[in-house]
């Protein structure tokens, strides 16, 4: 979109200021004029230019030059091209040494003006694109991002925030669907190392050799379909940070390399003789339960220490419901706005709900179920009804964790419930597994108006 | 009732002024009419030996007549800008008045064998995109639109005399006052 570009010339001759500008409105942008270079540097004051084009020879003492260093002063990624009747080289050389981007002489063919203007104004889009996806990641990432009002995950957050500019390497364990890269990646937005790559590779998803090849990478015929030289994942992040997910799974062999790298912050590409040198934050995750991994042999301790210098343990979303709700709306807020719904509210009864549900699968699990509910909601607020696939799922899995806050009365009432729908409706046994009888069964069926 | 003029100047070829009365017509669905003007020499500029089109304009925009939607100038004159070398044509954009050049638009221009119906043919494309400029549209992105930008005659050359969808769109939704 042109539109959104905005152009100064600033030229002391009215007529040549006013055609260049009529002409280059006619291509779509937006243009201003200035009469001289105080009048420019004002306006550049006032707001940002995508492109000035500015006259070297201009009266009251502040000629092009002038203007464009006091502008570029203001504006350091200002595009400045250099107009003038008068070409030399010593003139050019002089404008391009103070920073000007091109330098033209009019009259000037208007194709040249115009492959000029679409040249930098294809380069400021780039830059401009560049900026909201680095943008849109790091708001995505920051730490303040995520979302919690759990103490245990507001700590966790803040060893992020502390770790962050460390090079020790961290080991996060937690349930699938937690956020472990979230928390990552936090560290990395965080940390100095933020401009440079984050790599995340899954352990889990490769086999032993494609791992090895995809961790180091490998030289040009090192195996069957080895066509050309390719960098490893470690070569990718140097200078940043790499984000090896379900460590847990990586077999012997790659345990004995990793230790290396981390060792000696080098290793050899697959069928390379050249050792390669990276500086690299490992930041390693992982499901299961590591310590055990390593007293049943399974996993190198020494690998395991080196891993674990600092641990982040990411509760299960069933131990924190109270970030439930907070999940719940921010994901109705981010989801119906992606998918074109006008949805913006969720109902008490749909939160309870989503408060009463497991979530075996964690966040991502809870994020799924609102963009599933969201899909098929017809109004503007998400009901009960919207996660009736949820209450027919989760009653099959209900947790006997019970949030505190609830009566000895309400919790008997619904381990009744839990029981009768676990049982299929079936009394007797209810009343067995309960360890009461069935005449009481039968009187607390009716005290809590429980449906059978 | 309002009308397009196509105002021509005498030594202009009588073909072209025919084909872009015709054209006008159709695609802004206006009434035409034509009006003689004066030759430009008053715009004459002696060391670059062309022909100003900022002054053309201007006295464009004196003897508009009221009853003009807008006025479109086509001379022999080769017209130029201060800042440019030279310029197919030239218009206010979103104003009344615009004028073309039909100077450059011949083959022999080019040191070629004269070729009347592509000389037709590039001025039918310069009458359309200096006239949508009037109309308030800016040079299109689609290469085929007679609103793309064209900066040599290949260029114009691979334009279509038409608008684009997108264009014609936006000219169907300008106001009815605007005759479109």
């Amino acid at each position: 979109m042109k539109t959104h570009w905005k152009i100064l010339v600033v030229d002391d001759e009215e007529v040549m200021c006013e055609s260049l500008a009529a002409w280059l409105r006619e291509d779509g942008y937006a243009v201003d004029t200035a009469p001289s270079g105080r009048v420019a540097v004002e306006k550049a004051g006032q707001q940002d230019y995508a492109i000035y084009f500015v006259d070297l020879k201009m009266p009251g003492g502040m000629d092009g030059i002038e203007t464009m260093m006091q502008i570029r002063r203001l504006r350091p990624e200002a595009s400045i091209i250099i107009i003038t009747a008068y070409a030399t080289v010593d003139t050019a050389i002089a404008a391009m040494k103070e920073g000007a981007q091109e330098y033209i002489v009019k009259p000037c063919n208007p194709e040249e003006i115009s492959l000029l203007v679409s040249r930098i104004i294809k380069v400021k889009n780039l830059q401009r694109e560049n900026t909201i996806l680095r943008k849109k990641l790091t708001h995505q990432y920051s730490a303040h991002d995520v979302i919690s009002k759990n103490p245990r995950m507001r700590q966790i957050l803040d060893l992020a925030a502390e770790v962050a500019s460390l090079r020790s390497t961290v080991l996060i364990h937690g349930e699938s669907g937690t956020g472990k890269e979230l928390i990552a990646r936090a560290i990395h937005t965080c940390g100095d190392r933020a401009q440079k790559p984050f790599v995340a590779v899954s352990c889990a998803a490769l086999a032993e050799t494609l791992l090895e090849s995809e961790f180091f990478g490998h030289e040009k015929g090192s195996f069957t379909g080895a066509t050309a030289q390719k960098r490893g994942k470690f070569e990718m992040a140097d200078g940043g940070t790499i984000f090896l997910d379900e460590i847990g799974d990586i077999s012997p062999k790659l345990q004995g390399d990793l230790l290396r790298v981390l060792q000696e912050r080098c290793f050899y590409r697959v069928g390379g003789s050249e050792e390669v040198r990276v500086d690299v934050r490992v930041i390693a995750a992982t499901h299961v339960n590591l310590q055990e991994a390593v007293a049943e042999g399974k996993f190198r301790d020494d690998l395991f220490y080196r891993l674990n210098v600092i641990e982040i343990g990411i509760p299960p979303l069933r131990e924190r419901r109270e970030d439930i709700p907070l999940l719940a709306r921010h994901f109705v807020e981010r989801l119906s706005h992606e998918l074109g719904k006008d949805v913006g509210e969720i109902s008490e009864s749909a939160l309870k709900i989503l408060m009463d549900y497991n979530w075996p699968g964690n966040v991502r699990e809870l994020e799924n179920a609102v963009e599933r509910a969201l899909v098929t909601c017809r109004g503007q607020e998400l009901t009960e009804d919207d996660f009736s696939f949820l209450a027919r799922n989760g009653l099959a899995s209900r947790p006997w964790s019970i949030p505190a806050g609830m009566t000895l009365q309400e919790m008997e009432k619904q381990l009744i419930a839990v029981t009768i729908e676990r049982t299929g409706g079936n009394i007797k046994e209810s009343a067995a597994i309960l360890g009461i009888d069935r005449s009481t069964m039968y009187e607390k069926i009716k005290r809590y108006e429980i449906a059978r | 009732m309002k009308y397009l003029y196509v105002g021509a100047m005498a030594e202009v070829d009588a073909a072209a002024e025919d084909v872009i009365c015709e054209r006008l017509a159709m695609e802004f669905d206006a009434p035409v009419r034509t009006m003689e003007l004066p030759a430009a020499d008053f715009a004459y500029d002696a060391a670059r030996r062309q022909y100003g089109s900022i002054p053309v304009l201007g006295a464009l925009v004196e003897r508009c007549p009221e009853d003009a939607l807008k006025l479109l100038a086509i001379t022999e004159r080769d017209l130029f800008i201060p800042v440019l070398t030279f310029v197919y044509g030239h218009a206010q954009l979103g104003g009344r008045v615009a004028a073309i050049s039909l100077a450059r638009l011949r083959q022999e221009f080019y040191g070629l064998p004269p070729n009347q119906p592509v000389f037709l043919e590039r001025a039918l494309k310069e009458a359309l995109h200096e006239t949508g400029h009037t109309f308030g549209l800016v040079h299109c992105a689609d290469r085929e639109c007679a609103m793309s930008l064209a900066t040599n005659i290949r260029q114009i050359d691979l334009k279509r005399a038409a608008f684009c969808a997108s264009c014609a769109a936006h000219l169907r939704r300008r106001p009815r006052e605007q005759g479109i």
